[in-house]
């Protein structure tokens, strides 16, 4: 294989993000094409613990509001600059990953994704109680983010900021992937013993991924916090958690189209339901109800399948 | 000490609900491997259409009975519907599933009877009792009597009764217990029935004390998850003990420590339970085969 047709899938996200703004008609389709992309990164980094390491977290909602309160409190009540106070948010939420991550990751299936959602909802009532600085239920104002004396504003802006952040965040992956370390994770999410047996550091593996993926939630959750100009605590509750982990498995565990796709869709499938007028919540509930049943792998793998796509071309 | 009694009073009384919804995930866990999301959605039901066909004007003891008959019912199409065609998926799907499930019941809850709270008065009136110099609520009473009678009734049914040991059977092995005749495709279906109507009964008597609205669910079923691990996944026994357990604990620190952190207590506990006692309390010794 030579060295430009590996790049082409990364050439042709460049492209569309390149081309999207053509065809964006008004900043309501440039808000919801930056809710993707802020969903595709947290997904793609979410995807190498579920798809990849074959771990659950049900609680990933908690490192981005990490990230979210760090951008809104650090800057308001403390002074610090935004940059600063992103690197601080998502120092803490690596911390809080990496003290966890080696008590939790010796647990598996159903007790895995208690803990994870036992922190995840910790974080959340945290969030909602210490209302002297979070502002609790009603959240707070959060601080132009400003780099070196030019501020990122208005949906325009936001929009190359962040498709140059999912660019990389796409190149990223891919290397990782198939970096020894990528083979690695896949390695023990296919017999953990085996892995272990062949030389691979089994519990560093762990450890480092799902810290990797709640440093780039933390992020994110900055990234969040700056554009909307507001936290509220919803950001890390229960139910972000469970639409981060839907986006995953309806897009496709391990595959990084997948995580794509299903951030997409999914983020634009309750803009989509809105006119259903308070039958949101039910249609968003049988659709994935009926995308689990139909299509347990996820959309990508699914279809790649059905096509008789080369399996070790499509990741 | 009037204060301490107070507070195990009323960590009693919500552990028993929380012990129902562990039975009920037990349950269905043991017949199908399956972890049930939605087991919350089915206490919140309970008080839902209970509060529901009293506002009607259907007698108490028949709004009961139906609040509870219904959500067997949903529990029934839930494993036929959602359940069943995905047999033999991952675990990270199955739980999709019954999240989506949830959604669904919630959904349909909040259009029909919309998002106010609200509440019935208790079976036998509101006058407090005085004990040890706490008050006691007779609903609690209520809550507890039928909770024991609950469980004495499941421990029947599973040793005593043909059916409830094809149950265990199928739960043990369900391919040897599909070969000695017994037919597993019921087993589910009984399982799934049985486990929303546990869940059903505990919101019911839950409701006067606490109110309902269509979103409480969520936290009453996470926290039946907690007193489930707390117990050991799979063990009856485990459950009772756990969702007792779980209540109490809440309540004392609730009472004693911080209130407002009430809802955090449970799944601080569960961390450290995890952390140090990796299988829950009553969990078996499992060794992995490879």
């Amino acid at each position: 294989m030579n060295t430009l047709k590996r790049h082409y899938p990364l050439l042709i996200l460049a492209t569309v993000l390149l081309l999207l703004p053509l065809v964006l008609p008004n900043n309501y389709y440039y808000d919801i094409a930056i809710r993707m992309a802020i969903n595709a990164i947290i997904v793609l980094g979410l995807n190498l613990l579920i798809g990849f390491a074959g771990q659950i977290s049900l609680g990933h909602a908690g490192f981005v509001g990490i990230g979210a309160y760090a951008s809104a409190i650090l800057p308001t009540h403390f002074g610090w600059h935004p940059i600063l106070a992103m690197a601080g948010g998502a120092a803490i939420a690596s911390a809080i990953a990496a003290v966890v991550a080696r008590p939790i990751f010796r647990l598996k299936g159903h007790y895995l994704a208690m803990a994870t959602l036992g922190l995840g909802i910790i974080t959340a009532i945290v969030i909602k109680n210490e209302a002297a600085y979070t502002g609790g239920p009603d959240g707070m104002a959060v601080a132009v983010l400003s780099l070196m004396g030019f501020e990122i504003s208005g949906e325009k802006q936001w929009y190359w900021v962040l498709a140059a952040l999912l660019l990389f965040s796409f190149w990223a992956s891919r290397n990782l992937i198939d970096s020894p370390f990528g083979r690695a994770l896949r390695a023990l999410h296919g017999s953990e013993v085996a892995s272990q047996v062949m030389g691979v550091d089994v519990a560093r593996y762990k450890v480092a991924i799902f810290v990797l993926s709640a440093f780039f939630a933390s992020l994110m959750g900055s990234v969040t916090a700056h554009y909307i100009g507001f936290v509220s605590p919803n950001i890390a509750d229960f139910f972000h958690s469970i639409e981060l982990m839907t986006m995953v498995v309806v897009g496709g565990m391990a595959s990084i189209y997948g995580s794509l796709i299903g951030a997409v869709l999914l983020t634009a499938l309750p803009q989509a339901l809105s006119t259903f007028e308070g039958w949101e919540t039910v249609a968003f509930g049988t659709i994935l109800i009926l995308c689990m049943i139909f299509m347990p792998k996820g959309l990508v793998p699914t279809l790649a399948t059905r096509f008789g796509r080369d399996r070790q071309e499509d990741r | 000490m009037s204060q301490f009694l107070q507070f195990l009073f009323s960590g009693i009384t919500v552990g028993a609900t929380y012990a129902l919804a562990a039975l009920g995930f037990t349950l269905i866990y043991n017949a199908s491997n399956v972890i049930n999301f939605a087991q919350g959605e089915f206490i919140m039901l309970g008080g839902m259409l209970a509060f529901f066909f009293m506002q009607a004007g259907v007698p108490m003891p028949l709004a009961i009975l139906l609040a509870i008959a219904i959500p067997a019912l949903v529990g029934i199409a839930l494993e036929k519907l959602a359940i069943e065609p995905a047999r033999d998926a991952e675990v990270v799907t199955l739980i999709i599933i019954t999240i989506g499930a949830s959604l669904v019941i919630r959904g349909l809850i909040q259009l029909w009877l919309g998002k106010g709270a609200h509440s019935y008065p208790g079976f036998s009136g509101s006058e407090p009792i005085q004990l040890g110099g706490a008050t006691l609520l007779p609903q609690s009473l209520w809550v507890l009597g039928i909770t024991a009678l609950v469980v004495v009734a499941l421990w029947y049914f599973f040793s005593r009764t043909l059916a409830g040991k094809a149950i265990l059977a199928t739960s043990c092995n369900p391919l040897a217990a599909k070969l000695v005749g017994i037919n597993t495709q019921w087993v589910l279906l009984v399982s799934f029935a049985l486990s929303a109507a546990l869940g059903a009964i505990g919101g019911v008597l839950l409701t006067p004390i606490t109110l309902t609205s269509y979103d409480v669910g969520i936290m009453l079923g996470l926290k039946g998850f907690v007193a489930v691990v707390v117990g050991g996944l799979g063990s009856g026994l485990g459950a009772v003990v756990g969702g007792l357990l779980v209540g109490v604990i809440e309540a004392m620190a609730a009472g004693y420590i911080s209130s407002a952190y009430k809802d955090a207590i449970p799944f601080i506990l569960i961390l450290f339970i995890l952390f140090f006692m990796p299988r829950g309390i009553f969990g078996a010794k499992v060794t992995e085969r490879v």
